[in-house]
């Protein structure tokens, strides 16, 4: 039986032609916005699709695909007594924003340890599959997975954060065709089942890089998360053009002969990241239909945001926390599944571009999928613009070769000290030296990703590896060797310079800049996001 | 014919090392080359032979000499005409040894020209020094039993401070002369300095210098706060006694020590000289050379020079003085040229003393507006820079009333004191903590320009007019040939050349004055010290914690851990307990850390120790590391690459720093003894917390134990309780220093490290563990 799924959407994606009677375009600046009047007759705007309509009875979808799963028996039938399961699930880095309680997770969860504890099975552990990304606390923990869940294992440490640098806690399974080694989690290899929950916002996640990627090490991950793989992934958000996801699966490939079996859970929600009504809801409308209580509503934020401290503002926009509806549920056989999800997703997120354009414009909002309940730092910005926004394609990049991305952004020299101490020092060390990703990679990665001091903050406190500023930092790679400039309306001067971008103080400095490499009447498009849009150009 | 009149003649010579002495012995072996010279020195560290070759013939007013005879040459006739000997005005019989009394016996001529000239010395070493020497030089040829020529060098203001002319007399034939017994003067000015010493340990003065060095240096431990306090009871001391000479002088009519102890050595000498024929050659403010040995040449600070550097860099805003009155300055050569002409003139006939004034005065007066006129514009064109590489102004001058300069100045001391105190009171660090350095250094420099007031006021007030009827008397009496070879005629200064050509570039040169902005060649300051801390030769570097790692103290790591499972109501009441004990915590701390840390740690009696242990980790991420300075950890790892010896020492708990054990090769720490069962903390200490003296000594031990050197070391830390620990090391790094420190440290030319929390990372405002929300 196939999975269930919602019915069709309202409204799908949408280009705006720009002409001189379209109203200022919103764009997402960090912890606030900006209202920019793009150039008529020349300029296009990319928007998403409207929310997906939720799946009406999410709990009985959720046990619907668990016992009736793609190329798989029951979820039930695999579950014995004396058994070890581990159930894996993602971590703080989705969805963005949080979302509203109860998390997807909980509800999954809750519901496979239902039918484990109705079949008997004792020896269960919870892992947050976190790969080299930050420790989860307590209250993140909590609201993954919910206080009853908490509370039932985490007290006798069977719910815990995956710690990729633990001496004993790892094992090579294996080598790929292409010599890459296969590392995960010892409990995960050693179990006779693993389950992962997932959640999938965007095209990239999900699939074998849930388990080859979340529950792997630095050993493992080298070898898709590095220059090479980045500049062969076109895009990694296109799992079919993407050498990122082509390598994962050959990973899986190997955990699929020599490891556990794995019964992946996938779930898609819509992309209702701002709610359909309420104070934020003109966030995910377009334009020209705000109504005068919209309009009101955004200058009363924009107002009460200026008089804010930064750090007020961080807090505000850090709580919010998104009403996404479950779009599907599917589960069973890795790569199966995986195609169904990703359908999912390009349902809700693709539009259809035609052509590509001189210069790609985008709003950064205040979060990435690595500053949860932080600071996005300089470096993250570089990641967000043009390691996730600008792949968000399929078939050609929105950009032509050698166009220019302006990106608007804040960009404060700001950092958070307990999850980010080795993106100091890369920022304040090595992109000093140099931003080009293959000298970086070729001279500091190693030292970083071996560095005791990095290992000890992210095994016991709550840091990003020492090398993932690396990986952030390759995650733009593509967009480095293929773009002709890269500006930053807003930023701090020093910190944009440092990374090799132009500092722009408005839009229309950045297209002044910008006619050095595009001319003075280039084609503009801009993708209106959040909430998540794909480009499907042609 | 003075070269003729004194060949063959053997003379003798005090103060050679002096800056007139200097031109004296250069002017002798230059112009007078049958002469042999025997030089009365202090034997120092080297002996006098050594002295004379080092701090005499070293300088370069011999380098005229030099040139003509060739470097071989001149050392020749050095040797063959200069002998010294050891010799110290302040003892009896100058202690001087048999060959040197034979060697004195042969002389023919004796000039005495040491002297304490500084205007600000303790009245007993004036006394000791200008007034007992003379006598005691005077006995010696008495005990010898033989009567050279003595030439004794006095100075013009011996006349006191007088309106009005100064003849060539004794001080015995004037009519002004105030009847003193030197003898008097001698004895009492050795009592004040018993009676002062004696004060100076009194319990109540030791309680003030106490209050002052503790005021200066905060809880640096009592080595630290003992040597303090003997600099402070030692310069309360000498401050005193300059005071008493001071006043002495005053009421006697002199403008200062110097001259009230000279004129009574005059006496003194007049009166003990027995059969020795006399004569007394009274300078007045002798500066730099007019021609010879080359013109500018100077030796050492004189008198004008600090006037005229602070003057230059705007420090002296104004002063006091009478634009119309004069200035009697005389250029060195000049009194050098008349002292050989004295020494060649010879006694007096009649065996009387001899008077004879070398000033300017009476011939050529030098109007004291002039010099502020002529300077002010000089340096306008030749500015000095300022360390901001700003050219200065040269300030303009109201000749105010002493009275009105001193007050302004007062007023702005206690201005800057004041400030200074509020600032030191503020819980101020860092780069705000340097303003409070400011301050100091300004303070210090109102300070000085106060005591330059002081000093020198009644130099530019005095009025008198000094008669050289008899230099000018000797002048006639040369030949044309003396005349240009002994140049001592004051008429043929033009003063306008001799203070803009020849004396402000000398003293510029001399005090070292930025007259140009500054090249920025290579790097500054702060960039070399730091290279030095950071070179691979560097063999340890420790490090405080707090405020140095962190912006975090005990008292917050034991609030974070208290309320770390605490139920809300318990929390509030534990806060307002702790700011109630707020002020008591504190004030216990600035007195001594290690009993602050004693009373503070016995809060955590009966904490389980493994719960302890796990919370610490959580803190670690919840506070410490929130409040930590990146750059600071960075050092650390720096100086870890660096192959350095990472060492931390901190009176924080041992659990508490656990987890910033990965950083460092070594931690000394604090530690607390168990219960019985080993499960929980009795909250007594298990040692002496190493802080303070306590925390060099580990320090010390440490280094000792694993053979480093601590001269090659660098010690990190932010308070001036930790100043044993920083004085201990050859690399002191003060970070975010306190203002006590901050001020310390810019004087003492130690790196500052302003280390500061990442930006817009997340503050809290209590040190309060994050309750668990449920839902």
């Amino acid at each position: 039986m196939s999975p269930r799924t919602a019915s069709p959407t309202p409204r799908p994606g949408f280009v705006l032609e720009v002409e001189r009677s379209t109203p200022p375009i919103l764009f997402h600046h960090g912890e606030g916005f900006r209202l920019e009047r793009l150039p008529a007759g020349r300029s296009r705007v990319v928007y998403p699709p409207s929310p997906l309509e939720g799946l009406p009875d999410p709990a009985g979808a959720i046990r619907h695909a668990l016992e009736h799963p793609i190329d798989s028996e029951p979820l039930p039938a695999l579950l014995r007594p004396g058994m070890k399961l581990t159930i894996a699930f993602d971590d703080i880095s989705l969805p963005l924003p949080p979302m509203q309680r109860p998390d997807v997770r909980q509800q999954v969860i809750e519901t496979v340890l239902d039918m484990a504890a109705a079949a008997g099975v004792d020896d269960v552990h919870l892992i947050a599959a976190l790969a080299l990304h930050r420790r989860m606390t307590e209250a993140e923990l909590r609201h993954a997975v919910g206080d009853r869940v908490y509370e039932a294992f985490a007290p006798s440490r069977r719910l815990y954060n995956h710690d990729a640098e633990d001496p004993n806690g790892m094992v090579v399974l294996g080598v790929t065709d292409h010599g890459e080694e296969v590392q995960i989690s010892r409990r995960a290899a050693e179990s006779d089942l693993v389950v992962y929950v997932n959640i999938n916002i965007v095209a990239m996640d999900g699939g074998w890089k849930s388990t080859a990627t979340g529950l792997s090490g630095y050993q493992g991950l080298r070898h898709h998360h590095n220059v090479a793989t980045m500049l062969k992934s076109r895009s990694f958000m296109d799992q079919r053009s993407s050498e990122l996801h082509h390598s994962n699966w050959r990973q899986g490939a190997v955990l699929r002969d020599s490891g556990p079996r794995i019964f992946q859970i996938e779930t898609t929600i819509n992309n209702n990241s701002f709610g359909t009504s309420g104070s934020l809801s003109m966030l995910q409308k377009r334009e020209w239909e705000w109504t005068a209580r919209d309009r009101a509503t955004f200058l009363a934020m924009q107002g009460g945001l200026q008089v804010m401290s930064p750090a007020a503002r961080r807090r505000a926009f850090q709580s919010w926390r998104a009403p996404y509806a479950i779009t599907s549920v599917q589960a069973g056989e890795v790569e199966a599944v995986h195609k169904v999800t990703t359908e999912n997703v390009y349902r809700q997120q693709l539009v259809a571009v035609e052509g590509q354009t001189d210069v790609l414009t985008m709003g950064l909002p205040y979060i990435c999928p690595y500053n949860v309940n932080s600071i996005m730092n300089p470096i993250l910005v570089m990641c967000l613009g043009l390691g996730y926004f600008f792949n968000l394609y399929r078939g050609r990049p929105l950009v032509r070769p050698g166009g220019v991305v302006i990106m608007t952004h804040p960009t404060p020299w700001e950092f958070h000290p307990v999850h980010h101490p080795s993106y100091i020092d890369f920022f304040e060390q090595v992109l000093a030296d140099t931003t080009d990703p293959v000298e970086i990679e070729a001279r500091y990665e190693l030292q970083y990703a071996t560095d005791e001091w990095y290992r000890h903050l992210y095994r016991t406190s709550y840091a990003y590896h020492g090398v993932h500023p690396f990986y952030m930092w390759y995650w733009g790679a593509h967009a480095l060797s293929y773009l002709g400039r890269v500006i930053v309306v807003g930023g701090d001067r020093a910190a944009v310079r440092r990374m090799g971008f132009a500092p722009a103080s408005s839009l229309s400095d950045a297209f002044e800049i910008a006619s050095d490499t595009v001319g003075s009447r280039p084609s503009v498009t801009h993708l209106h996001l959040p909430p998540f849009v794909m480009a499907d150009v042609s | 014919m003075i070269p003729e009149a004194l060949a063959g003649k053997r003379i003798a010579l005090t103060g050679a090392t002096g800056f007139l002495g200097t031109a004296l012995v250069e002017k002798l072996l230059r112009s007078v080359p049958e002469c042999e010279l025997v030089l009365l020195v202090r034997p120092g560290r080297r002996g006098p032979d050594e002295r004379i070759r080092r701090e005499v013939l070293r300088n370069d007013a011999f380098d005229r000499l030099r040139a003509a005879l060739g470097n071989d040459g001149f050392g020749a006739e050095a040797a063959q005409r200069i002998q010294a000997i050891s010799a110290d005005v302040s003892l009896d019989g100058l202690g001087i040894d048999a060959e040197g009394r034979d060697l004195l016996a042969s002389c023919d001529i004796v000039i005495h020209a040491a002297a304490a000239v500084a205007f600000d010395n303790p009245f007993d070493l004036a006394v000791e020094t200008n007034l007992l020497g003379p006598i005691r030089l005077v006995g010696l040829l008495a005990d010898i039993g033989v009567s050279p020529h003595l030439i004794s060098v006095s100075t013009a203001y011996v006349a006191g401070n007088r309106r009005g002319f100064a003849p060539e007399e004794l001080l015995s034939e004037s009519h002004f002369a105030v009847a003193v017994d030197w003898r008097a003067e001698a004895a009492s000015a050795r009592r004040s300095r018993d009676a002062i010493e004696d004060e100076s340990r009194t319990p109540e003065r030791l309680e003030e210098f106490s209050g002052e060095a503790d005021a200066e240096l905060g809880a640096a431990g009592t080595a630290a706060l003992s040597a303090k306090r003997e600099q402070i009871r030692q310069r309360w001391v000498r401050t005193r006694l300059v005071e008493v000479g001071r006043a002495r002088s005053a009421s006697l009519g002199f403008p200062d020590a110097y001259g009230l102890t000279k004129a009574l050595a005059e006496a003194a000498v007049v009166e003990t000289r027995g059969a020795i024929p006399l004569t007394i050659v009274r300078p007045s403010i002798i500066e730099s050379a007019l021609v010879e040995p080359f013109p500018g040449w100077i030796r050492g600070f004189r008198m004008a020079e600090p006037i005229i550097i602070s003057y230059a860099r705007g420090l002296l805003q104004d002063f006091p003085g009478t634009p119309e009155g004069t200035l009697d300055v005389i250029p060195v050569d000049m009194v050098a040229a008349a002292v050989c002409a004295v020494a060649a003139d010879g006694p007096a006939a009649d065996g009387l003393p001899k008077v004879v004034q070398v000033a300017s005065s009476e011939v050529n007066p030098f109007r004291f507006e002039d010099l502020h006129d002529w300077s002010h514009a000089w340096f306008c064109e030749n500015p000095i820079y300022d360390e901001r590489n700003q050219p200065i102004a040269p300030p303009r001058w109201s000749y105010p009333s002493r009275k009105r300069v001193q007050n302004s100045l007062e007023r702005a001391k206690r201005a800057l004191e004041a400030g200074e105190k509020v600032l030191s009171a503020l819980p101020i660090r860092g780069e705000k903590a340097g303003i409070a350095a400011d301050f100091a250094e300004k303070r210090a420099l109102v300070e000085r320009a106060l005591s330059y007031v002081d000093l020198y006021s009644s130099y530019v007030e005095c009025q008198a007019t000094f008669g050289i009827g008899e230099l000018l008397a000797l002048h006639e009496s040369l030949t044309p040939d003396d005349r240009e070879q002994f140049i001592f005629d004051p008429r043929r200064i033009d003063w306008r050349r001799y203070l803009t050509e020849i004396h402000l570039p000398s003293v510029i040169a001399q005090g070292r004055l930025k007259t140009a902005p500054a090249v920025r060649a290579g790097i500054d300051r702060d960039t070399r010290r730091r290279q030095q801390v950071l070179s691979p030769q560097r063999h340890m570097a420790a490090f405080d914690l707090e405020n140095t790692l962190v912006a975090s103290n005990v008292v917050a790591s034991w609030g974070w851990l208290a309320t770390k499972r605490m139920p809300a109501t318990e929390r509030a009441r534990l806060v307002a307990r702790t700011l109630a004990e707020a002020p008591k915590l504190l004030d216990l701390d600035r007195h001594d850390r290690s009993d602050f840390l004693r009373y503070f740690y016995r809060r955590f009696a009966g904490a389980p120790v493994d719960q302890v242990a796990d919370d610490s980790f959580e803190m670690f991420s919840d506070l410490l590391l929130r409040q930590s300075f990146p750059a600071a950890i960075r050092r650390v790892r720096h100086h870890r690459a660096l192959g350095h010896r990472t060492v931390l020492i901190t009176g924080a708990l041992d659990f508490v720093i656990a987890p910033f054990a990965p950083l460092f090769d070594d931690i000394v720490c604090a530690s607390l003894t168990r219960t019985r069962s080993g499960t929980a903390y009795t909250g007594q200490l298990a040692t002496v917390p190493p802080t303070g003296e306590s925390r060099a000594e580990a320090l010390l031990k440490y280094a000792a134990r694993e053979g480093i050197s601590l001269a090659e070391s660098v010690a990190y830390a932010d308070s001036t309780s930790d100043l044993p620990m920083l004085e201990a090391v050859g690399f002191p790094v003060a970070v975010n220093p306190e203002t006590k420190l901050a001020t310390l440290a810019r004087r003492r030319g130690w790196l500052i490290e302003n280390f500061k929390q990442a930006p817009g990372g997340p503050r809290k405002l209590l040190p309060l563990a994050q309750p668990v929300v449920r839902r």
